[in-house]
């Protein structure tokens, strides 16, 4: 059964459209980013998929029907901007939101000892949330979020603030989440998060739908015909190549719509140029938007 | 397990084991057991044995004042000439002296000097001095059972009848209002408390964004009514711990002297509980509504001054409620909802309280709790997402249209 099922979703404040005719889903065991720059409208669709907030028209289905009091036990959310009770210890947090989704404290407590066992975080369970810095909080708040093994789960900005180590134990979580078969939606405005993680994306910008669709297919669609080259040396005029941009350590080769990459190969080794790299261009999911929306962020 | 349970006992835990609350609640028997004590002590130290009677010097220049010298703990020695008083008080062989002048029996007054620094003369000594002229004025011309008679010729006793004519259970007494006052007083600092508390864990979860994470778990109502419930059950605990000092401070303040005559008016615990439970309700409903709205927990503060200052004027002009406690305007203060609470305990030790203008202002303090509690939920729906910035309060009646 579908996850999450959005229909035509509009909703605009005090006369400024923040969503617009949106239409998108998510099925359990995928990963859905929900990208864009900031103001897009990204916690705005949240909200109102979490039924924090009505739509001004269109319709969200959770698990196949209108979102119930009995549906909350099966969702995690992750917020934007996160805090926790200053007074309270991690595990009297982690124990006290999983009973409010409806979970068996005995259990809640044992699952919450694996979480903080994979993150590290074990041993400062009994520390007060006022004492912990702000990486440990998020990981706590994470914690939280899937505590009650939710089957949706709705992360906002997860990798914010997070370092690089703890970033790479949230990722590895979330893609475990995802084989277990959760429906995880992951909104970030930092779009190369998302090209790790993700099945799917959908790109909005201005409230409206940029790109939707499988990841892969659409950074296909957008490849350009291009290689990526690092060379010792000179590489001179090649046949086939109508354009080189230079980056600090790579040259970019645009080539004629009849030359064949391999091509390109070849011409570089009968020359006798030593090789570091070369790479069939795809462009990331930046340089995607940039060129669909003509770089003009909100 | 129910959550409306799970977030009452959560919040409920969180308040009690919060310092505030111990110093708040413990407070009221401290102080008290504080006062009594020092009351005592003070008049223990006070209490003027046989060796410290005071003496007083009189010049009496009229020639009739010279019997019933003695007066309670006041000696009067009488002098000759001014001059001999003077080197007497010098000596401090008299703490100090008057003199009756020859005309004082048709001028009526007496010239008092002294070494202390006095704003009025102490009444004691007044009505001694009183006593020793009046006793002197009077001899050989009324009978002497008379002279105690004129003296002191009013000493009431009040007896307060019922309707039926029967004795009253309840008297009229200085002492009713002492225990009411007291209560007034706490219940409306109670109430500041408990507004402030609801508001200040409203303002942290707001800011921390926390608010969404509980209520991607549980409904507004939900969150809402556990956070009133668990208020007004901090409240009632509290009252419980004071009413349960009560009887222990009473008997210890009988005990040492200090308010003996105090009686507690007969409905005044029912009404009391009532009344403290309803006023909590009441200002946990509007602190929701000013936790929706505010843009942090300083400024729902601030703006919770609007009736937790409110509560406590029928405390401002209870001078006047004990001069006119028949007046119209404590009625209307009895009916408000917001002066309803204190308002009520405080008449209760002043005057009865006809039955309709406290089932009235039950009434209505219930109504405006249900009315505030759906405004309130509503207005939170609209606005508990929003921080940093306040709703304008056309945005507030819009929202109130449209949720």
């Amino acid at each position: 059964m579908t996850a999450v099922a959005v229909h035509h979703l509009y909703k605009s404040y005090t006369g400024k459209t923040a969503v617009k005719d949106l239409t998108f889903s998510v099925e359990p065991g995928e990963l859905l980013g929900l990208i864009g720059p900031n103001g897009a409208g990204k916690s705005s669709t949240i909200k109102i998929i979490l039924d924090f907030m009505k739509p001004d028209s269109g319709e969200v289905k959770i698990f196949g029907h209108q979102m119930n009091e009995a549906d909350k036990n099966q969702i995690g959310y992750l917020p934007e901007e996160r805090g926790l009770y200053k007074k309270l210890t991690a595990i009297d947090l982690i124990l006290y939101l999983a009973s409010l989704n409806g979970m068996d404290n005995a259990l809640a407590e044992k699952r919450a000892n694996v979480l903080l066992q994979q993150t590290g975080m074990l041993e400062s369970k009994k520390m007060k949330n006022k004492n912990m810095s702000k990486g440990m909080g998020q990981i706590i708040q994470f914690i939280v979020t899937i505590i009650h093994d939710p089957k949706l789960i709705i992360l906002d900005e997860p990798f914010s603030g997070l370092d690089p180590v703890n970033t790479e134990i949230i990722k590895n979580i979330i893609g475990n989440l995802r084989k277990e078969g959760k429906a995880i939606i992951l909104s970030t405005h930092q779009m190369n998060q998302v090209e790790e993680l993700c099945d799917r994306i959908l790109m909005i910008n201005h409230g409206s739908e940029v790109l939707y669709g499988d990841l892969k297919d659409i950074k296909a669609s957008f490849k350009k015909h291009s290689v990526q080259v690092n060379v010792e040396g000179e590489i001179g005029d090649l046949p086939g190549v109508i354009d080189k941009k230079f980056n600090k350590d790579s040259v970019e080769l645009v080539l004629a719509p009849d030359t064949k990459p391999q091509i390109i190969l070849d011409q570089l080794r009968e020359r006798e140029i030593t090789i570091n790299r070369f790479e069939i261009k795809t462009p990331s999911l930046n340089e995607i938007f940039l060129d669909i929306a003509g770089g003009n962020h909100e | 397990m129910n959550k409306t349970y799970l977030i009452f006992k959560h919040e409920f835990l969180h308040t009690i084991k919060s310092v505030s609350f111990i110093i708040m609640t413990l407070i009221v028997p401290v102080l008290g057991l504080l006062g009594i004590g020092i009351t005592a002590m003070v008049t223990t130290l006070s209490e003027p044995s046989i060796e410290e009677i005071t003496v007083i010097g009189y010049v009496d220049e009229v020639g009739i004042f010279e019997n019933q010298t003695t007066q309670g703990l006041i000696k009067l020695v009488p002098f000759v000439s001014r001059e001999d008083a003077i080197q007497a008080l010098v000596r401090r062989d008299v703490t100090e002296y008057i003199i009756i002048p020859l005309d004082y029996t048709s001028s009526g007054i007496i010239q008092r000097y002294t070494l202390e620094k006095e704003l009025i003369t102490p009444q004691v000594k007044v009505e001694m001095i009183k006593r020793f002229l009046s006793v002197n004025l009077l001899e050989d011309k009324v009978p002497p059972d008379m002279v105690t008679l004129i003296v002191s010729p009013l000493n009431l006793e009040i007896t307060r009848l019922n309707e039926k004519g029967d004795i009253a259970l309840e008297q009229s007494n200085i002492g009713n209002i002492i225990i009411p006052g007291i209560f007034s007083l706490l219940l409306g600092l109670a109430l500041m408390f408990g507004a402030t508390t609801l508001i200040s864990g409203l303002g942290e979860e707001k800011e921390s964004r926390l608010i969404e994470v509980l209520f991607s778990s549980v409904s507004v109502r939900q969150l809402l009514i556990s956070k009133v419930l668990a208020l007004g059950t901090t409240g009632l605990l509290q009252v419980l711990v004071w009413l349960i000092s009560a009887p222990l401070l009473l008997s210890l303040a009988s005990f040492s002297g200090f308010m003996t005559n105090i009686q507690i008016p007969v409905n005044f615990l029912v009404l009391g509980i009532i009344y403290f439970i309803l006023g909590y309700l009441l200002f946990a409903v509007l602190s929701i509504g000013i936790g929706a709205i505010s843009s942090n927990a300083r400024e729902g503060g601030q703006l919770s001054m609007f009736y937790t200052l409110s509560s406590f004027i029928p405390l401002w002009f209870s001078s006047l409620l004990f001069a006119f406690p028949d007046s119209s305007i404590w009625v209307v203060l009895t009916i408000f909802p917001i002066t309803a609470p204190v308002q009520t305990m405080l008449r209760l030790g002043v005057s009865d309280i006809p039955l309709w203008q406290i089932m009235t202002s039950i009434g209505v303090l219930g109504l405006s709790i249900i009315v505030g509690l759906f405004l309130s939920i509503k207005i939170f729906r609209m606005h508990m997402l929003m921080h940093g910035k306040r709703p304008g309060f056309t945005e507030i009646i819009r929202s109130l249209k449209n949720a």
